[in-house]
This record gives structure tokens, sequence and C-alpha cells, in this order.
């Protein structure tokens, strides 16, 4: 489903000459993707299908004026990730909550593992594992439970934003960190910074689901 | 080189360095400590699987198919915006 970086240009001219066949295309390869993305900041899906409509039209309105610095494909996204932004804000209304969010948006100072888990200068090797990661048993077994995928899921909408669009392009949409940074305007560092958290905090969630399991 | 490079990696240490050495961004002296330290630590090669099932498991989730209704009220608007060029 994917469109070919050559097929861009032809769907970008088509689109621009007003053609129904080439809008379709975009719609069809990116539309499942973006719906995705915008569920991960709206509560719902009405909402989420507004926030489409909202994005392809300004992406119409808007075509005349792209320029072609990055893909269409990012670009869209860009779009579509602000008018998400945007609403799920709207829709959350906690603002003390979405405060405290923002703050710690980087996250560079936060642990990927809290450091209780780490022996501390008086253990016998400081530095290393006082509660190492247990095993998760066959991990393609228990991944692919729908228990698993609620757990990933819920693990997503928690993070911050940022690091929630920088894990949702990377690893659920298989984009580049360099496709990544472009759609999220990040410096390299920043990328990594934020994926790191990210993936962190999955892991952890889901450490925490399946370690729960048993109880 | 340096001592920083001949250090042994700790657990603490590794857990931070995983994306960079993932990613291909590790420093090569600190990919060897990286790798040397996994060769002797259980719990550290279990959280570097951990992370690459979690990655793995990421690239599963299905996409969103949009509705047909939503499909139809996009090209609704694909006619107004075009009838209004």
């Amino acid at each position: 489903m994917p469109v070919a970086v050559e097929d861009e240009g032809r769907l970008l001219e088509g689109l621009r000459a007003g053609d129904e066949e080439a809008f379709r295309q975009l719609v069809d390869a990116y539309g499942p993707m973006l719906m995705r993305l915008a569920l991960m900041h709206v509560p719902s899906r009405a909402v989420a299908e507004e926030v489409l409509q909202e994005t392809w039209l300004a992406v119409l309105s808007g075509i005349d004026r792209f320029e072609g610095r990055s893909s269409l494909k990012t670009w869209i996204t860009s779009i579509l990730l602000n008018i998400a932004r945007t609403r799920g804000e709207r829709e959350r209304r906690v603002l003390p909550f979405s405060l405290l969010r923002r703050r710690d948006e980087e996250g560079r100072d936060e642990p990927a593992v809290p450091s209780d888990r780490f022996q501390g200068r008086r253990g016998e090797h400081p530095g290393h594992w006082a509660r190492p990661p247990l095993d998760w048993g066959p991990p393609e077994e228990r991944l692919a439970s729908d228990a698993a995928r609620d757990a990933l899921l819920k693990a997503i909408a928690d993070l911050p934003p940022r690091q929630r669009d920088v894990i949702a392009l990377r690893d659920i949409s298989g984009w580049t960190s360099e496709e990544v940074r472009n759609a999220l305007d990040l410096s390299e560092t920043n990328q990594r910074v934020l994926l790191h958290r990210a993936r962190s905090k999955v892991r952890a969630a889901l450490e925490e689901h399946f370690e729960g399991d048993g109880e | 080189m340096s001592s920083r490079a001949a250090r042994e990696m700790g657990c603490r240490e590794l857990v931070e360095a995983i994306t960079d050495y993932l990613e291909g961004t590790l420093p090569v002296e600190d990919v060897e400590r990286f790798e040397a330290h996994l060769g002797e630590c259980d719990g550290c090669q279990r959280y570097l699987d951990q992370m690459r099932a979690t990655v793995a498991a990421l690239g599963r989730i299905p996409p969103e198919s949009p509705s047909a209704a939503q499909q139809e009220a996009l090209l609704g608007a694909f006619h107004n915006w075009r009838a209004s060029r």
C-alpha cells in the first residue's frame, strides 16, 4: 500500500489538476496510517474522523503552496498531527494534567528504568541489576494477545505527545528517523531521546502487564 | 584507548545506551563495552530482547481503515474544493 516516492510527484500533480483518482489513491495510501495517529490523540473514533476530514481539507487548500521540501507523506502527517494535538487538548480539558505532561516532554532526566531496580553504591556490584527483568515467556505468543495489544495502546496513549508521535511514526508506521525528524521538526538527537524514553516506558508497561498477569 | 572506553559497562548505563545501540549511533568503543557486558549479563540480554520484542509488537499493530461514510464525506469535500477552484 505505501506510495513509492516517484508516485508522490505524479499524485501531487494530479491533485493540483483536480484529478479525483489521485485524491482517492492518496486517501487509500495514507488514510489508515493517519487514522491510527489521530486515534492516539483524541478520545473517540468520531472525533478522529473529524480530524481526518479537517486534515484533508487543509491539504487541498494548501496544495498549491506545498513546495516539496519534505515528502508529501511527511507534510500531510505534520498537518494531521497539528490538528489532532490541538483537538486532543481541547477535548481533554484537564489543564493541570496536560501542563504536567508538557513539562516532562523531552524527558532527558527520566531514567529508562527506575533507579531502585539497580544496586546502589554500597551494593556488591554498584550500577548492576538489583531486580533484573523477568522472563516474559514466548514473546511472539504473549505479545500477540488482545490484552497485550491493549496494554501497548494504553502505554502509548499515556506518553507525552511528542514521545507518542515519535514512537508511533517510527515503530508503528515504520518511518525512518529522517522522515520523523522532518514531520516533527526535530533534531537527530531529540528524535533519538524521545524514541528512547518512549520505548523504555512502553517496555516497562508491558513488563507490568505480564508480571501482573500471574497475580 | 581512553580510560572511559576501557571501563566496564554497568547495567544502569546499558539500559540508557540501548536505543543508540539499536539505532547504530553508539560510538564504536561503547558498542564493544555494550556487547562485552551483554555477553556476561543475563538480565541485560533479557532487557535487550524485551526491547526488541516491544518494537516488533508495535510494528504489528494494524492500521485503522476509515469508514465508508468517511470516504464518502472526503470525496464530497474534494468535489466542493475542485468546484471552487
